[in-house]
């Protein structure tokens, strides 16, 4: 029998080889796309397994994490969850992040190799690095200022440092606790359900996310655009400008709410807002200009990353005249975030330039040490010193004799311009209220904040839910806020 | 059969020489696995929660007893047994509790690791039983017929019981379950070889000749068929085709060791592809493990998630070279059966393919001794109750890892000590048990036969009055 038992061995042998080969073949040389396939949770696992890094605000994390003990473990929780949801976003274990819970997504989930003491020493080590945090531009008391300001209407504040671009504020209104959608449980699934069901959007960023007819206050880029080119030497010159004004080969005719606005200067019309003069010249400073204004100040630029991506703001282009006459005085088809609303402020108060706007001071690893600073650039020149310092004068008799004397700081120069953007089918909507500021103590050398503001649904009568009305009170807040601090 | 004599001769030792017994050896190689298991253990508690595991001292405690009682009856009653043999049993039921334990800590509500712990005692307890009270293991061909008889009872006993995941293999009573097949296995092991020893030059010799083949007579064949289609289809009514492909296995490899007749290696291979072709089309179970088996990411295409072999293989795919730790895996993503049919993927993952290769080693050379002791044994009886004994535990091994890890199309078995299963554990230490006995009659000198007279063990019948039963041949007649 020996030989046959030899045999029958030989035959064992070779299925000992098939296993071990087959080993081979899956662990090493199929791993990587078992271990890629979207099925597979360990990935996910990994993720939850380490609390998550935290978001800073004035040096205090916003965020927080807490052990659920289930598969994927630890959840997020937000302090003041509806006042920050704006700049962290949600992170949910199944309906993963937005903004900037999904920006630095790396550093906060400690997958940014830059967390590493060691290059490559996680990988070999099978570890990841502790959650990095994200220390924010946002200050505190400014944005408390704006979500209070705002009262739980519909609208949106975006606050920036007009030298450094350094976002301030950040709020959109009604607004929502990110902590909801956090863990994996039936109430993350029934909150995500309730919140994309309810009908005032309280998951929409108003702030980056959303763009509105900016009406007046786009009178600012108008202005500009006019200095710029040259069209307008003087601001106290009278414009040949009739009340009402037909648009250029059409039928209808604008006119103004307030008196005064025919053949008025530059001056009295930004004051008082008066669209006539204006849609004439945008119309006088022809599309070209207006165009390369506008997208100096950041208009039509879809690239925006604050380092969330910023929904486009939109200047029509096209050169029928009867469009950009209203495209001019912020209706048409021209639409702003209020983010880029207040970039328009800043690059006022900045002489002309345009900062990047960032959200981002600097990230860190667990300990402290600073992954990535980010360093303030200019964006573009909007346009030249010159016409920046008239049109800040501009802005300031708006606040000290014009429609937004609300906005009014004592001790501060404060220039601001209202805005009452009309919409919906035959202007029946409720109008939008705009206030676009910046602010400057008198001790400072250069304005400390510029600020958009916008509320959607004042429940008012139309002529009160203008600009000055509803909007500049928040401004005003949140720039002593800014002032104070 | 002059060259069987001849290897059998150079293989037989001297009368002068004396073999070593080599209790020490097992003694701290037994330890040594203790201690690795130990270790293990240890190991798990500190990933998961930092500090010692509970019960630390009385795991370690409790496994080091085991294999030291087991240790003992053998150096008491089997003196000459194979050294290496013990301790890999205990090396791997103690990973198996390791493993076990570690799943547990991830599925609280399911605790297996202290139910096991007891069926592994009882596995020892029968373990140092059949070390102890089975002086020669001669004495099982006298239990040939009541072998198969208890076999074809304890397959037949789980149909009257629910089916249990698809299976009907089961027999529960009072909170215990336990798997009558896999006691079976044992007894099927015995028969075959007792029947096969006394049949073999009839089975080899006698008998027509068809074209290549030459079959022998419906007198010698037919019991042994009909054994064997009986449990074959037993175990395709209960559906646990694991088993009956082993069962299929365990009598080729006997048959052809017993007769040398390569036709039936031949004949059985062309009977196992033509099964399992009908099986796999027909049978509706077992088609969905072929589908499984070809496309097993198709479920996850499809939109329903990886079904329980895909995230086999994801916790395969895990582990990679050096396995990322015991307790550090997720393993558990598998699903029901984690701790029992795919425990191999817990050993993947958290220790890699380096322990992956180190566990197939252990296994191959526990069925390598096995085999060895099938070489060295003088009765054919005995040769072929090895080679049987050992076969079970390599078939068994190639069958689930080869199905877990996507080589072959899954079937549920149970991995040899490593899974959770009272009867499989138990099964598991009563080969070990035999396998030592046969190592020691293997590794004794002629004149060492405790009852035996010195020369007389092929001519004359195993023990002082046993009767012949089967050796001789009279038997089935």
């Amino acid at each position: 029998m020996t030989p046959y038992i030899r045999r029958a061995a030989v035959l064992l042998v070779v299925l000992l080889a098939a296993l071990l080969v087959n080993a081979v073949r899956i662990q090493i040389i199929q791993a990587g796309p078992y271990d890629g396939n979207p099925a597979n949770r360990r990935h996910d696992i990994a993720r939850y397994g380490q609390p998550r890094g935290d978001i800073l605000v004035g040096g205090r994390p916003v965020t927080g994490s807490t052990d659920s003990g289930q598969r994927l473990r630890h959840e997020r929780t937000y302090t003041n969850g509806p006042l920050y949801a704006p700049v962290t976003g949600f992170a949910s274990q199944v309906y993963g992040t937005t903004f900037l819970e999904n920006a630095e997504d790396g550093v906060l989930s400690g997958t940014d190799p830059m967390l590493a003491t060691v290059p490559l020493w996680n990988d070999l080590s099978r570890t990841r690095s502790s959650g990095g945090d994200v220390v924010t531009t946002v200050r505190a008391a400014a944005q408390r200022a704006a979500y209070e300001g705002l009262g739980g209407r519909k609208g949106a504040v975006a606050a920036i440092d007009p030298s450094t671009g350094e976002i301030l504020a950040l709020v959109s209104s009604p607004s929502y606790d990110p902590g909801r959608l956090s863990g994996s449980g039936r109430k993350a699934a029934d909150a995500w359900a309730s919140l994309n069901a309810a009908k005032d959007k309280p998951m929409l960023n108003r702030a980056i996310r959303q763009t509105y007819p900016p009406g007046s206050t786009f009178k600012v880029v108008t202005a500009a655009a006019a200095l710029d080119s040259g069209t307008v030497t003087d601001v106290d010159a009278r414009t040949d400008s009739p009340d009402p004004y037909r648009l250029p080969g059409a039928s209808t005719s604008l006119s103004n709410e307030v008196e005064g606005c025919a053949d008025a200067s530059l001056r009295y019309a930004f004051e008082w807002s008066c669209n006539t003069v204006f849609a004439r010249l945008g119309v006088t400073t022809g599309a070209r200009r207006m165009t390369r204004t506008a997208e100096g100040f950041g208009f039509n630029d879809s690239g925006v990353r604050i380092p969330s991506g910023v929904a486009r703001s939109n200047f029509d282009t096209s050169p029928d005249k009867a469009r950009l006459a209203l495209s001019s005085i912020g209706q048409y088809n021209t639409r702003a975030t209020p983010l880029q609303m207040a970039m328009v402020s800043a690059a006022v108060a900045n002489g002309g330039s345009v900062p990047s706007p960032r959200l981002v001071e600097r990230t860190a690893t667990a300990g402290g040490t600073t992954v990535r600073q980010s360093g303030s650039r200019s964006l573009r020149q909007a346009m030249s010193a010159g016409t920046a310092a008239r049109l800040r004068e501009l802005m300031v008799d708006v606040v000290e004799g014009g429609t937004g004397r609300s906005a009014a700081i004592p001790g501060a120069q404060v220039g601001g311009k209202t805005g009452t953007a009309q919409h919906g089918v035959d202007n029946a909507g409720t109008p939008y209220a705009w206030f676009v500021s910046w602010a400057q103590a008198a001790t400072d050398t250069v304005p400390a904040v510029a600020v958009a503001v916008v509320v959607e649904d004042a429940s008012a009568v139309r002529e009160d839910i203008s600009g000055g009305g509803s909007a500049a009170p928040i401004a005003r807040a949140v720039m002593r806020a800014v002032l104070k601090s | 059969m002059t060259g069987t004599t001849g290897t059998a001769k150079a293989a037989e030792p001297t009368p002068a020489a004396r073999l070593p017994r080599r209790r020490g050896t097992e003694l701290a190689l037994t330890v040594v696995a203790v201690l690795l298991c130990v270790l293990g253990y240890f190991d798990v508690g500190l990933t998961l929660h930092g500090v010692p595991p509970p019960g630390a001292a009385v795991y370690g405690a409790g496994l080091g007893v085991l294999a030291l009682l087991a240790h003992l009856a053998v150096r008491w009653r089997a003196p000459y047994a194979d050294p290496l043999l013990l301790p890999i049993g205990v090396l791997l039921n103690g990973l198996g509790l390791v493993l076990i334990y570690r799943l547990d800590l991830a599925t609280p509500d399911d605790e297996a690791a202290p139910a096991q712990l007891v069926w592994s005692t009882i596995g020892v307890a029968f373990f140092i039983a059949v070390v102890v009270l089975l002086r020669d293991h001669r004495s099982l061909q006298r239990y040939a017929y009541l072998s198969m008889v208890a076999a074809l009872a304890l397959m037949i006993v789980p149909i009257f019981f629910p089916a249990v995941n698809g299976a009907r293999i089961w027999v529960r009573a009072g909170g215990f379950s336990i798997q009558p097949g896999e006691f079976a296995k044992v007894l099927l092991a015995v028969f075959f070889a007792s029947y096969l020893a006394a049949n073999r030059h009839a089975l080899a010799f006698a008998g027509r000749r068809i074209w290549l083949l030459r079959l022998p007579t419906g007198r010698i064949l037919g019991p042994i068929v009909a054994i064997w289609l009986f449990s074959v289809g037993v175990l395709v009514l209960e559906r646990d085709l694991g088993t009956s492909l082993l069962f299929f296995g365990l009598f080729v490899i006997v048959l052809y060791v017993a007769t040398g007749r390569t036709g039936w290696v031949a004949v059985g291979l062309v009977l196992a592809a033509v099964g399992a072709f009908a099986a796999g089309s027909l049978e509706p179970h077992v088609n969905g493990r072929v589908e499984d088996w070809l496309h097993p990411l198709a479920s996850i295409d499809a939109g329903r998630g990886p079904n329980q072999l895909a995230q086999s293989l994801f916790a395969f795919a895990a582990g990679g070279l050096l396995g990322t730790g015991l307790g550090a895996g997720h393993s558990v993503l598998i699903g029901f059966a984690t701790k029992s049919d795919f425990i191999l993927a817990t050993a993947g993952e958290e220790l890699g393919l380096a322990g992956l290769l180190a566990l197939f080693l252990l296994y191959a050379l526990l069925v390598e001794r096995g085999y060895r002791t099938g070489l060295a044994l003088r009765d054919p009886f005995g040769k072929l109750l090895a080679i049987g004994l050992a076969s079970i535990v390599a078939l068994q091994v190639f069958v689930i890892a080869g199905g877990v890890m996507g080589l072959i199309p899954l079937t549920g078995m149970a991995m040899p000590f490593l899974a959770q299963g009272g009867s499989s554990v138990v099964t598991n230490w009563i080969i070990v048990a035999l396998l030592i006995r046969l190592s020691d009659s293997a590794r004794r000198q002629p004149g060492e036969w405790a009852a035996d007279p010195p020369g007389a063990r092929n001519t004359r019948a195993p023990g002082p009055g046993a009767p012949a039963g089967l050796a001789g041949g009279g038997g089935p007649a």
